[in-house]
């Protein structure tokens, strides 16, 4: 690798973004960024949600037409801007955070959809199903290229996003947080295959949160702030604190906060979970949960974390199983049920399950108490709403022109404390948050960890769902580790004794009882 | 500290500013479509703007407009509703026949909206419970209404030359039917249901995001049979209405493809047909230039066939137009 970056040096860029500017009537998405990627190069970009990293890559991909003075070069002559079709033609290829698969139809059929190998003028079904074989080989993943997209995981689908981009010979591949949805053996095998590509002289620009694989991955790391180009650093001179002050421009020393105190063993049991099962993957499942305390469910991608949530949460229906709140039995049979009793949930996607993204951000963080606030004869009271929506944002720092502005106009990291507005004001006992920070930016993060420990010094009982295990070491107060729909075991701090990752990761593969 | 509060003030009310623009810009939507086709048939037939013409297509528009009312809260949540031509047509043939009844005929008004009320809940119960398809659901109840409402007069025409309501039809207050006030009234109060009461906030949750608004503790099925039953209500309105213009009702062949003109009016009016973003402004919009359109079309002299080929084609094309604009103004 190293003969590849010393030969980049000496070669003109694959790609060269010069000036690039952007604007939306009168605000500045981008200002003046420039950004150049070698042949085998992985460049990674990072900065907070919000940054303009995907404002770049949509003026890359054509979907966004620069302001005048910006220009694009490929091998080092003028590129088309504005027309995606052109940008697709010249080797851009760019894997968006938000899967964009037709589940209906097969893996082949969607690696080829719109660009299907033809045979007198029909598609060229062996064919597709062939070349579609040989990139998902390539790929090196479980799945046949036969099979429907409906029937695959998340995680799944997010390969064979990649299996697209690499059906049509991209020569740039644009990776937006690739690895957000992955199982570590999946990230493994994109990691194999990044390799793979670099070798045969593919650039990457790879978008990430996650310092680790930026450590691992990349030759030169540039980052963007407020719409602007921070600086690039080699490879070499890549150092955590300094990236992240970069980032955010501040110091970020207490990253994780865990200021409450553990629960000693005199502390109440908030929710008592007895023999939860559902018809498919949950079996017995059972643990307690204590005021002030967070217990992270940790496991694989697919182990039954997010099911056991929702099953507590009343979203789905539970084949066994009994539940206690403060010591009384409850039966919830509906998230209305959950949210009466003081349980609240925080989904995993945001998007599909979460937001109301035509509806104002103010409506949103007051949808689950409206009832509440409403006046005489069911009308709605919107001085309260008003008021919640801006306490709000002043509180978690949502950063927004308006409380009346289109949820769907925030970026990722405020829309999710816009869930998590909508989730306290409905004033629980129990929270249960499903990946808090997911496809979410280093500064909200830090603000998203402040606020659950926050929570539980108010005694609220947190059970956190999370795939990443800094985060869970972190945060966290004692883990529940799940494997195949079961909880496979506990991992708890003891005297002097940090939890350990290795133990969590053990529990989740099941490599201890080999 | 300080600059930055002010700086910050003063985004905030531009942004209020430019988003109360947006609202009305979007509420008025198809306004622009309406005046130029008023003064294009003006221009045509100087008849067309007079008081009295005016009056007459506000009449005529009157039953489509509450029919399209009810069909906004029902598209506002992503659903449909075909059954409403049939409804209107039962409920009027109630309403005639109660309207016989000796010294009772009054309560022909409440018969026939009960009626509308009972078809509409009885879809609305189809579709929230036992969760099928909206189109489904009253594609099968357009036909078994329709039948329902041959077999309440034995398939004959039922009249009633004396009757007790039929003010409703013919008269008027200060020179403006009842008819208009009737649908003026019912816009105003769907109105300040969708936009001032919580469960309109709820049926527009729904429509957005049907599975989040489950999530958010809403109870989506309540609201459902809410709509649904909304809309039958008002095709029982409407059917009252409609018996009271004419002094009689035929279950065969009154309200005939109405729901396609409500459907119209909603499309027109700018809700999206896959539910969470729409106005009842619009609804009323939409059914303006409908009504606009026949009267237009006939005052010019244009053959009947030939009005449904250009009705069918402005509809499309002023979607379209709609559409496009609308993307031009999107940001992201």
């Amino acid at each position: 690798m190293s003969a590849a970056v010393q030969m980049q040096t000496t070669r003109q860029p694959v790609l060269e973004m010069r000036h690039i500017s952007k604007t939306f009537g009168a605000i500045r998405a981008l200002q003046d960024v420039s950004l150049s990627v070698h042949a085998g190069e992985l460049h990674a970009l990072m900065g907070e949600n919000g940054a303009g990293k995907s404002t770049l890559m949509k003026v890359l991909s054509g979907a966004y037409r620069p302001d005048p003075g910006g220009e694009i070069l490929i091998d080092g002559a003028p590129a088309a801007t504005g027309d995606p079709i052109k940008a697709r033609a010249a080797g851009i290829a760019v894997i968006y955070q938000e899967l964009s698969l037709a589940p209906n139809l097969t893996v082949a059929q969607n690696i080829f959809l719109g660009n299907e190998p033809r045979r007198f003028g029909v598609v060229d079904r062996d064919q597709c199903n062939r070349r579609a074989a040989e990139i998902v080989d390539r790929l090196g993943v479980a799945f046949s290229a036969r099979a429907l997209v409906s029937s695959l995981s998340l995680g799944e689908r997010q390969l064979v996003e990649i299996a697209r981009a690499l059906s049509t010979n991209a020569r740039i591949i644009v990776m937006d947080e690739p690895t957000t949805s992955l199982t570590s053996r999946e990230t493994d095998r994109l990691f194999e295959v990044i390799a793979t590509l670099k070798a045969q002289g593919i650039a990457i620009i790879y978008i990430s949160h996650r310092m680790e694989e930026v450590y691992q991955l990349a030759d030169r790391v540039s980052v963007l702030r407020d719409s602007g180009y921070v600086g690039t650093l080699e490879r070499a001179d890549l150092n955590a604190s300094r990236l992240v002050s970069m980032m955010v421009g501040r110091d970020l020393s207490a990253f994780y906060k865990k200021d409450h105190r553990p629960p000693d063993e005199k502390r109440a049991v908030a929710l008592s979970v007895r023999g939860m099962s559902d018809a498919h993957l949950l079996k017995n499942c059972s643990f307690d949960l204590h005021h002030g305390e967070v217990l992270a469910l940790a496991g694989l991608v697919g182990s039954g974390r997010t099911e056991l949530a929702r099953l507590i949460f009343g979203a789905d229906k539970r084949s066994a199983g009994t539940m206690e709140l403060d010591g009384k039995a409850v039966t919830i049979g509906s998230p209305r049920e959950a949210l009466d009793a003081g349980i609240a949930y925080l989904t995993e996607d945001r998007k599909e399950l979460g937001l109301f993204l035509d509806m104002s951000i103010s409506d949103n963080i007051s949808m689950g108490v409206l009832a509440r606030d409403a006046r005489a004869g069911g009308f709605r009271d919107f001085t309260a709403a008003d008021r919640r929506a801006a306490k709000a944002i002043a509180d978690l720092s949502i950063r927004t022109g308006s409380a009346q502005a289109n949820a769907g106009s925030l970026s990722g990291g405020n829309q999710q404390k816009v869930l998590l507005a909508r989730l306290l004001e409905t004033e629980p006992k129990v929270v249960i948050l499903d990946e808090p920070t997911r496809g979410v930016d280093v500064g909200a993060k830090s603000e998203i960890y402040r606020l659950i420990d926050n929570l539980a010094n108010k005694g609220i009982a947190i059970l956190m769902i999370s795939s990443e295990l800094p985060e869970v070491i972190g945060v966290a107060d004692r883990v529940l580790v799940m494997r195949d729909g079961a909880i496979a075991g506990e991992v708890t701090a003891s005297e002097g004794k940090p939890l350990r990752q290795e133990a969590i990761m053990e529990l989740a593969t099941g490599a201890s009882q080999r | 500290m300080t600059d930055r509060t002010t700086g910050t003030k003063s985004v905030d009310q531009a942004a209020v500013r430019s988003r109360r623009l947006r609202t009305a810009l979007a509420a008025l939507g198809m306004l622009p479509v309406l005046v130029l086709l008023a003064a294009g048939f003006q221009f045509i037939n100087p008849r067309f703007l007079t008081g009295t013409n005016l009056l007459i297509v506000t009449q005529q528009s009157s039953i489509n407009i509450v029919l399209a009312a009810g069909m906004t809260f029902v598209i506002l949540t992503g659903g449909i509703d075909l059954s409403v031509g049939s409804i209107l047509a039962a409920s009027a043939m109630v309403a005639v026949l109660v309207s016989l009844v000796p010294d009772w005929g009054l309560l022909g008004v409440p018969a026939a909206i009960l009626v509308g009320l009972g078809f509409g809940l009885i879809n609305g119960l189809l579709v929230a419970y036992i969760r099928l398809p909206p189109f489904i659901v009253t594609l099968g109840s357009l036909t078994a209404v329709r039948g329902v409402a041959r077999l309440l007069g034995q398939d004959t025409t039922v009249f009633n030359s004396d009757l007790p309501f039929d003010f409703i039809g013919n008269g008027s207050v200060l020179g403006i039917p009842w008819l208009v006030i009737i649908a003026l009234s019912v816009v105003v109060l769907s109105w300040l249901v969708l936009k001032r009461t919580v469960l309109g906030t709820w049926i527009y949750a729904v429509g957005g995001n049907a599975e989040a608004a489950r999530l958010t503790g809403i109870k989506v099925p309540l609201v459902l049979l809410f709509v649904y039953g909304v809309s039958g209500l008002l095709a029982g309105l409407g059917g009252a209405m409609s018996a009271a213009r004419l002094y009689a009702a035929n279950g065969l062949q009154l309200g005939q493809s109405y729901e396609l003109d409500a459907i119209a009016a909603v499309i027109l009016g700018g809700t999206s047909f896959v539910g969470g973003v729409g106005s009842i402004w619009g609804t009323l919009i939409g059914g303006l230039i409908i009504a606009v359109l026949s009267n237009g079309l006939i005052l010019a002299g244009v053959s009947d066939i030939w009005q449904y080929i250009i009705k069918g084609l402005v509809i499309i094309v002023a979607v379209a137009l709609d559409r496009y604009r609308l993307q031009a103004g999107a940001r992201t």
